[in-house]
C-alpha cells in the first residue's frame, strides 16, 4: 500500500516543513540545541516571585521575555509566537499572519491569579462586602474585560489564530503533560484525513506561577535540591527527588507530504505515528503493570508500521520523579524488549525541566534536531546510576549517532499518554 | 473541500440539569405536553441567577466515597452524566468495549476552594510581608488532592477511573468552543475511520462564586432576576449559568449495528469558524457556516433550530440577526438556554443531545415563553440546527437528524 507520498496503510505521508523552540536554555532553535548538546541546564533560582519558606526554590523559566503587563497568559502567548514565527518562518509556506491551515494549541491552565485576585480585593473596601462578594461587587464596579482575557481558556487560543492567520477555530487542548504531544497528534489526523494540507502544532507553557508551584510541592512531585539548581534534574539516577517546573513553548509545521513535495518545501522530518492510551487506575500514578503506557508505546508503533528493532533512539519523558522514570523503564523494556539494550534513552528534562502542556511539542522539535544533526543529547546529572533502570542514558556528555527514527513519550496526570514517533526525511 | 455527510450515531445519551436526571425526565420536563417549568435560584447568587442542579444522587454513578472525594462538583457531575450515557448505549460493565472507548472532553477550569481564597485574602490585608504570607497561607491551606479537582483534563480521568473508559483521552478546552471542539473532532474522527466508538460530552458546575467571579469580570452576567434569553437585551444582557452535565456516545453505523445498538439520531455536520467579532460579523460567519452544510440540508422542508443563545450581548443580537435573515427558510427556533441555562463548555453539546431525542421522538420542543413563536407547536422535524454563537469568540453550527433505519424508541 505503500508509496513515495503514502504510508504502509495508505495514508498521506506527515511531514514536518518547520519548527520553532523557546525554552530557559533562550530563544530559537539554535541556541536550545547548542546549550542542549553542551549538557547546559536552563534550572535557577526563581527570581519572578518570593519562594520564602517554600521547599522548592527553583524551576526553568524563562526570563528573557517579558510581555507588559505581565501574567501567566501573556508569557504564554509570548513563548508560542517566537516559537510559532521561527516554524512558520522556516516552513516558508506564507506570510507569517496567513499560515493555510488550523491551530492545534497545548495550554496550561489559566486562572485569576494572586497579583489580580489581590488588586481586585483592594478596589473597594471592607465596609462594603466580605469574602467573594467583596471580590464580585468589585468586579460589577468597573468593567475589568482585560483581566478576563486572562483566564478565558479560548483567549490565548484566539491571539495565536490572529497573530499566525491560521484557518477555522483553533482547538486548544489538555491532556496534561502529554497536552503538546496530544496538539502534534491532532494535527497529523487532520492531514490524514485530508482535511488540511498544512496545520500549525504548538505547545506552549507558562506555569512557574506561586499557586501551581505550591500544589505541585503540596504533591511531592518537585525536586528539592534548591543549592544547586542546575543538578536538581536527575532523570534515572538513584537520587532523583522530583521534576522540575519549567516554561517554554514548542511549535511545528506539518503538512501533506504531497502538498509540501509540490510546493517545494525543504522536509526537515516526518511523524510516522502516534499512539494514545488513557489509564484507568489513578489520578496521578500509572498502574503498577505499565499497561496504559505500554499501550500507548506499542500503539505509536503500529500506526507508525515501525518494528521495536527499528527505533535507534527514545526521547523520554524521563521527569526525574522515582515514579516515572521507574514506569518508563519496564514499559519500554515490555516493548523493546533485548533492543533496549541497544537503544539509547535521554531525557531533555535534565536540563530544560518539565515543560509540562509544553513538553511534548518543545521535545517532538529535539527529536527531530536529534536525527538531523546526528548528535544525541545527554542526560545530564547522571552521576549515580539506579540499578534499577539499566538503561543507556547517553550520560552526561552528549554523543554523535546515526539515527533515523525516534520514539518521543510523554505521560500525564488524570492518566493521559501518549508517544509519536518521528523519522528521518 | 466539499461538504460529505458524517456518519456518527448517537447510540447513548447521559444528561442531568437543573430539570432532572436522564433523557426521560427532560422529555418529561421539556417535551410538548407539558407547561414549561424552569428551575432557577435569583436569590442565592443575587444580583445573579443561576440554575442550580436537580437533587442527583452521585453515588449510584459513582459508588465509592474515595472516589467522590476526589472530585469536585463539575467532575461528579460530568462522571455521573457520563455513566448515563454509558449505560443508555449498552456499553457499561462492557470492559472489551470500554478500553477502546475514546474520550473528547470539553472542560473549563477547575473549581476553587473559595474558603481558603477569602481567608487568604483577609490574612494578607495589614500584613506589610504580603509575599511570605501568601506563600505560608497557601502552604498550609491548599489540599493536595484537590489540586488534581483544578485540572481541566481530570474530568476525563476521572471517568476513566470511575467507568473504566480508557482508550484515547483529549480535553479541549475554550468555553463554549470547547464543546464544539470535542464534537467536531469526535465526528471527524469516526467520519475518517480514526474511531469507532466515542464518549464525548462536558459538564459545569454553576453554583459556584469562582465562576460567576470570572463572568463577571467579563461582563457577561444577567443582572436582576432570571428572564428568557430573548428578553435579555433591554436590560443588558447576559448569561444566567446552569449546572449541566451531558455526555454522548457516538458510534460507527456498522460498529453500532454489529452490536445492535439502536440510535437516537445521527450527527450528519458540525461546522465551525472564528470571525473577528465586529459588528455584523458572527451573524456573517454564521451563514456562510450554514451555506456549507447547503448539500446535506432537506430542501424540502423548512429546518428547526435549537439555538444556543446565551443572553449575553453583542453576540446574542447577532445570533438573532442570523435566524431572521433565514426565518423563511427555518423552522421552530427553541433556545434551550432560557430552560437550562447556559452550559458554556457544556452547552453545544447538550443542544445536541436535545436534538437527539426530539429526533428520535419524531417531535419538538414547545415554545419556552412569548419571545418563541408557538405557530410550529407538533412540528414533526427530520433535522435539526444546533447553533453555538460563543459568548465571547467563536461561532458553530451542528446538524443532527433522525435515522430511519432502525430507531430507537
Amino acid at each position: 500500500m505503500g508509496s513515495e507520498i503514502h504510508d504502509k496503510f495508505g495514508r498521506p505521508l506527515v511531514a514536518i516543513t518547520g519548527c520553532g523552540l523557546v525554552t530557559s536554555l533562550g530563544l530559537g532553535k539554535e541556541a536550545n540545541w547548542s546549550g542542549l548538546t553542551q549538557g547546559r541546564s536552563g534550572i535557577r533560582g526563581i527570581a519572578r516571585f518570593s519562594t520564602d519558606g517554600l521547599r522548592t526554590a527553583i524551576a526553568g523559566t524563562v526570563d528573557f521575555l517579558r510581555p507588559s503587563p505581565f501574567s501567566a497568559p501573556a508569557l504564554a502567548i509570548a513563548m508560542a509566537i517566537a516559537a510559532g514565527e521561527e516554524a512558520v518562518i522556516e516552513a516558508d509556506i506564507a506570510r507569517v499572519g496567513s499560515f493555510p491551515g488550523p491551530l492545534y494549541l497545548a495550554t496550561p491552565p489559566a486562572e485569576l491569579e494572586w497579583p489580580q485576585r489581590k488588586s481586585l480585593w483592594d478596589e473597594i473596601g471592607e465596609s462594603e462586602a466580605a469574602g467573594y462578594q467583596r471580590l464580585l461587587a468589585a468586579a460589577r464596579g468597573r468593567k475589568h474585560e482585560d483581566m478576563a482575557s486572562l483566564f478565558q481558556f479560548g483567549s490565548v487560543a484566539d491571539h495565536l489564530a490572529d497573530r499566525f492567520g491560521t484557518r477555522g477555530l483553533p482547538m486548544s487542548v489538555s491532556t496534561a503533560c502529554a497536552s503538546g504531544a496530544t496538539a502534534i497528534q491532532l494535527g497529523v489526523e487532520a492531514i490524514r484525513r485530508r482535511q488540511a494540507n498544512a496545520v500549525l502544532c504548538i505547545g506552549t507553557d507558562s506555569s512557574v506561577q506561586i499557586e501551581a508551584l505550591i500544589r505541585f510541592i503540596l504533591l511531592s512531585a518537585l525536586s528539592t535540591r534548591n543549592e544547586t539548581p542546575e543538578k536538581a534534574s536527575r532523570p534515572f539516577s538513584k537520587d532523583r527527588d522530583g521534576f522540575v517546573m519549567a516554561e517554554g513553548a514548542g511549535a511545528l509545521v506539518l503538512e501533506e507530504y504531497a502538498s509540501a513535495k509540490a510546493r517545494g518545501a525543504r522536509v526537515l522530518g516526518f511523524v510516522r505515528g502516534c499512539g494514545e492510551k488513557a489509564d484507568d487506575y489513578h489520578r496521578t500514578r500509572s498502574k503498577p503493570d505499565g499497561t496504559a503506557i505500554i499501550g500507548a508505546i506499542r500503539k505509536a508503533l503500529l500506526d507508525a508500521g515501525v518494528e521495536p528493532e527499528e527505533i535507534g533512539y527514545v526521547n523520554a519523558h524521563g521527569t526525574s520523579t522515582p515514579e516515572n522514570d521507574k514506569m518508563e523503564y519496564l514499559s519500554l523494556k515490555a516493548v523493546l524488549g533485548d533492543h533496549l539494550a541497544r537503544t539509547p534513552v535521554s531525557s531533555n528534562k535534565s536540563m530544560i525541566g518539565h515543560t509540562l502542556s509544553a513538553a511534548g511539542a518543545i521535545e517532538a522539535v529535539f527529536s527531530l534536531m536529534t536525527i538531523r544533526t546526528g548528535k544525541l543529547p545527554p542526560t545530564i546529572n547522571y552521576d549515580v546510576p539506579d540499578p534499577e533502570i539499566p538503561l543507556d542514558v547517553v550520560p552526561n556528555a552528549a554523543r554523535d549517532a546515526a539515527i533515523t527514527t525516534v520514539l518521543s513519550n510523554s505521560f500525564g496526570f488524570g492518566g493521559q499518554n501518549v508517544s509519536l514517533v518521528l523519522s528521518s526525511p | 473541500m466539499l461538504l460529505k455527510r458524517t456518519e456518527a450515531w448517537i447510540t447513548g445519551i447521559g444528561l442531568v440539569s437543573s430539570l432532572g436526571e436522564g433523557v426521560d425526565a427532560h422529555w418529561q420536563e421539556l417535551g410538548p405536553h407539558v407547561a414549561p417549568t424552569i428551575n432557577v435560584d435569583d436569590a442565592g447568587y443575587a444580583p445573579y441567577s443561576v440554575h442550580p442542579l436537580a437533587t442527583v444522587d452521585f453515588s449510584r454513578q459513582i459508588p465509592r466515597i474515595s472516589d467522590q472525594r476526589q472530585m469536585d462538583r463539575w467532575q461528579r457531575i460530568g462522571v455521573h452524566a457520563a455513566g448515563l450515557a454509558l449505560a443508555d448505549a449498552g456499553i457499561a460493565g462492557k470492559p472489551e468495549l470500554l478500553d477502546r472507548i475514546d474520550l473528547s472532553i470539553a472542560a473549563g477550569n477547575g473549581e476553587r476552594d473559595l474558603v481558603l481564597d477569602e481567608h487568604v485574602l483577609e490574612a494578607m490585608e495589614g500584613h506589610r510581608d504580603l509575599d511570605g504570607t501568601l506563600n505560608h497561607q497557601l502552604a498550609t491551606g491548599l489540599r493536595p488532592t484537590l489540586y488534581l479537582g483544578q485540572l481541566s483534563n481530570l474530568l476525563a480521568g476521572n471517568i476513566s477511573i470511575v467507568h473504566k473508559a480508557a482508550g484515547s483521552s483529549r480535553t479541549f478546552k475554550g468555553e463554549e468552543m470547547a464543546g464544539v471542539a470535542a464534537l467536531e473532532d469526535a465526528v471527524r474522527r469516526l467520519g475518517a475511520g480514526q474511531s469507532e466508538l466515542m464518549l464525548v460530552g462536558g459538564a459545569l458546575n454553576a453554583e459556584r462564586k469562582d465562576l460567576l467571579l470570572n463572568l463577571e469580570l467579563g461582563a457577561s452576567l444577567l443582572h436582576g432576576g432570571y428572564r428568557s434569553v430573548w428578553a435579555r437585551r433591554e436590560v443588558g444582557g447576559g448569561m444566567v449559568p446552569g449546572s449541566i452535565g451531558v455526555f454522548l456516545v457516538l458510534e460507527a453505523p456498522g460498529h453500532a449495528a454489529d452490536r445492535g445498538a439502536k440510535p437516537y439520531a445521527r450527527i450528519a455536520a458540525v461546522a465551525s469558524d472564528r470571525s473577528a467579532r465586529g459588528p455584523g460579523e458572527a451573524a456573517v460567519t454564521m451563514r456562510s457556516l450554514l451555506e456549507g452544510l447547503a448539500p446535506v440540508v432537506d430542501d424540502d422542508r423548512p429546518l428547526a433550530v435549537l439555538s444556543g443563545a446565551s443572553g449575553v450581548e453583542p453576540a446574542t443580537s447577532e445570533e438573532r440577526q442570523f435566524l431572521q435573515e433565514l426565518k423563511d427558510a427555518l423552522g421552530p427556533t427553541r433556545t434551550y438556554g432560557s430552560r437550562l441555562g447556559h452550559g458554556i463548555e457544556a452547552h453545544f453539546i447538550t443542544g445536541v443531545a436535545l436534538a437527539a431525542l426530539a429526533l428520535s421522538k419524531r417531535s419538538f420542543y414547545p415554545p419556552s415563553d412569548h419571545t418563541e413563536s408557538a405557530a410550529d407547536t407538533g412540528f414533526a422535524c427530520r433535522q435539526i440546527l444546533v447553533t453555538s454563537l460563543g459568548h465571547d469568540c467563536g461561532e458553530a453550527l451542528g446538524l443532527v437528524e433522525a435515522v430511519e433505519e432502525r430507531p430507537r424508541g
